[in-house]
């Protein structure tokens, strides 16, 4: 864990870090495009939010501690920027958060940290940086409760929020 | 004793907010050598014996203040855990006048290592006026002598500062009662919590809610000089950085910051604050004058740096980075320079809290799967946990150094938090009343 860290702060511009071996096996699959099961694909507006939230994948995850860009969460963010490149008069926000086994101000800047490794991906993927924002939550808004790895790896995460796209 | 003795070691505190009025002279017959000395390595442990025969007052609305007044003073004192109350039943005595000196060897009898009497009347003009008188029993001699006048609303106050007036006089530390705290109220699920900034006094009555619950709103800290509260608010999208004077009532955004602006704390004479500011997603610790709003940068790293808090002297800070890695606590210049790392027990550190008497810094541990609340030199020596649970968070000192409270929550998808207090030597770990669900808790200084 410690060298993975020291890693990452030699590494942070690069963002080419290897999943890392404490990443949630399934959460991020759950939350990208399997629940879509979009078949009748004519018949869907990829312009909304909704179909960035369920097809694209709005969320990716992190290892505890960390902020690195996985391999698996870079599948997503390339479909992250591929939408945001099509669809150039919606703007987003990034959304930090860190699970609950960590104290209140040191999550809020591990959720800064980590939107901002988001940010800079997408910004890699030709989004243009002024249409980007970071906001941090830290633990404040967990998206599942429970005290258990099964939930925390789930809240370890950030979620790419559009700004100006229609609902649904 | 004679009358005028007595009268001579009354002394005169004005409990209006606004007029800050506590003069202190010593009086005569004062046994201050005789304080008890409260050792903070714990070991055997008698609490001091207390007794407090009934206030006596002018009747009427006085009575009935003077017998609460009684009652917060008591419950200050044994709340503490460093008192107890000697049952009125066992009392030889009974006190006739307030101006009268008690006969000593009744008090000793019973082990009084305290007595104190009061008495009650409302003013012509309205204000209540008590009358206090602490007594040393084994000495033979009057130890303390105050009188308050307030607004009888004000009442609780009063109660507080006697206790203040006693505990003071009778361990050889600070008081703490009159004082108050503010905190984050919590409701709702889990996963959309609704915050509000709450104040209440240190035994939880009085609570106010200073914001509606609106905003999503975190970690106030008290100024050490004024009614001022630092605060987080959501209200703008990103969090900032809100200073709220419970005064006026009026509260403005400390600076205008593109990215998050947080841990907010006082320097000890109030004028400047350290914070910390996320720029490119990385944070560092700065120090802004509050009267110019100037802005100086104290660490520059590609680590987290945050949680920032002055040594009383107001020379020194404290932090927590995750320069080394894992999270660990730091003591630099208040100017910046190097910082020496202190932690170095097994797990993370943070949330460093300096001691207003500048002896130790109070922290959150996490290690083993738990987290800890606990406090250490300010060398990182003699570190000692005071309490241990699934999440123990947060500390803050009260106004003498000797106490902490800090909040536990409870694990599950129905977990909450809840507002803790403790002494520093670990004895009386106890849950604080609060309205709802509690967490971040920040103690006042003592009211003026």
């Amino acid at each position: 864990m410690k060298s993975t860290f020291k890693f990452l702060f030699a590494a942070s511009a690069i963002l080419a870090v290897a999943a890392c071996s404490e990443e949630p096996a399934s959460p991020e699959v759950a939350a990208s495009g399997a629940n879509s099961g979009g078949s009748s694909a004519s018949a869907v507006d990829q312009s909304t939010q909704q179909y960035f939230q369920q097809t694209v994948g709005d969320t990716v995850f992190f290892a505890t501690n960390a902020s690195s860009v996985s391999a698996r969460a870079r599948q997503t963010l390339q479909r992250q920027a591929q939408w945001l490149n099509q669809n150039q008069g919606v703007n987003a926000q990034i959304a930090g958060h860190a699970d609950e086994r960590g104290t209140r101000e040191f999550n809020l800047a591990l959720g800064a940290r980590r939107a901002e490794a988001i940010r800079a991906f997408l910004v890699s993927q030709g989004v243009a940086a002024g249409r980007l924002s970071t906001v941090s939550f830290g633990k404040e808004r967990p998206a599942a409760p429970c005290s258990a790895e099964t939930c925390w790896s789930q809240n370890r995460r950030s979620v790419t929020g559009l700004i100006g796209a229609p609902t649904s | 004793m004679s009358f005028l003795r007595m009268f001579a070691a009354l002394l005169v505190a004005a409990l209006s907010i606004t007029t800050v009025a506590a003069q202190t002279e010593d009086g005569a017959n004062q046994t201050d050598g005789d304080a008890l000395q409260i050792t903070v390595a714990g070991g055997e442990f008698q609490p001091i014996s207390v007794a407090a025969p009934a206030f006596f007052s002018d009747g009427g609305e006085a009575a009935n203040l003077a017998a609460q007044i009684r009652q917060v003073a008591l419950n200050d004192l044994v709340g503490s855990g460093l008192f107890r109350s000697i049952e009125e039943t066992a009392y030889i005595e009974q006190v006739a006048d307030f101006d009268v000196e008690p006969t000593y060897a009744d008090w000793q009898a019973i082990n009084a290592d305290a007595l104190f009497t009061g008495h009650a009347r409302i003013e012509s003009d309205g204000r209540i006026l008590v009358k206090f008188r602490l007594f040393d029993p084994f000495s033979e001699g009057q130890v303390e002598g105050l009188q308050f006048f307030s607004d009888p609303a004000d009442w609780r106050r009063i109660g507080h500062k006697i206790a203040d007036a006693v505990y003071s006089k009778m361990t050889g530390e600070g008081g703490y009662f009159d004082s108050r705290i503010v905190y984050v109220d919590e409701r709702g699920p889990k996963g959309n919590r609704q915050k509000r900034l709450a104040i209440m006094d240190q035994d939880g009555e009085n609570l106010r809610f200073l914001t509606n619950g609106g905003d999503l709103v975190l970690t106030p800290r008290f100024s050490p000089k004024d009614q001022e509260i630092l605060y987080i608010s959501y209200e703008r999208g990103q969090p900032q950085i809100y200073l709220y004077n419970l005064e006026t009532q009026q509260r403005e955004v400390l600076g205008n910051f593109p990215e998050m602006s947080f841990a907010p704390r006082f320097s000890p004479d109030g004028r400047q604050v350290l914070l910390s500011l996320a720029q490119g997603g990385n944070t560092d610790i700065w120090v802004m004058e509050l009267a110019t709003r100037k802005m100086r940068r104290l660490t520059q790293s590609p680590a987290i740096e945050t949680a920032a808090s002055y040594s009383p002297d107001g020379q020194q800070i404290v932090f927590e980075s995750d320069r080394g890695g894992g999270q660990q606590i730091y003591v630099m210049s208040a100017l910046g320079g190097s910082p020496q790392r202190i932690s170095f027990g097994q797990g993370r550190y943070g949330t460093p809290v300096w001691s207003p008497r500048g002896d130790m810094i109070a922290f959150t541990k996490s290690s083993g799967g738990q987290f800890q609340v606990g406090v250490m030199r300010t060398d990182g020596s003699e570190e000692r946990i005071l309490d241990a649970s699934f999440l123990s968070e947060g500390p803050t000192w009260a106004p003498n150094g000797r106490v902490i409270s800090f909040f536990r929550e409870t694990p599950g998808a129905n977990g909450r938090p809840a507002l803790w207090s403790v002494d520093i030597t670990g004895r009386n770990l106890k849950r604080l009343n609060t309205a709802n669900a509690g967490s971040d808790p920040a103690w006042s200084p003592l009211l003026p």
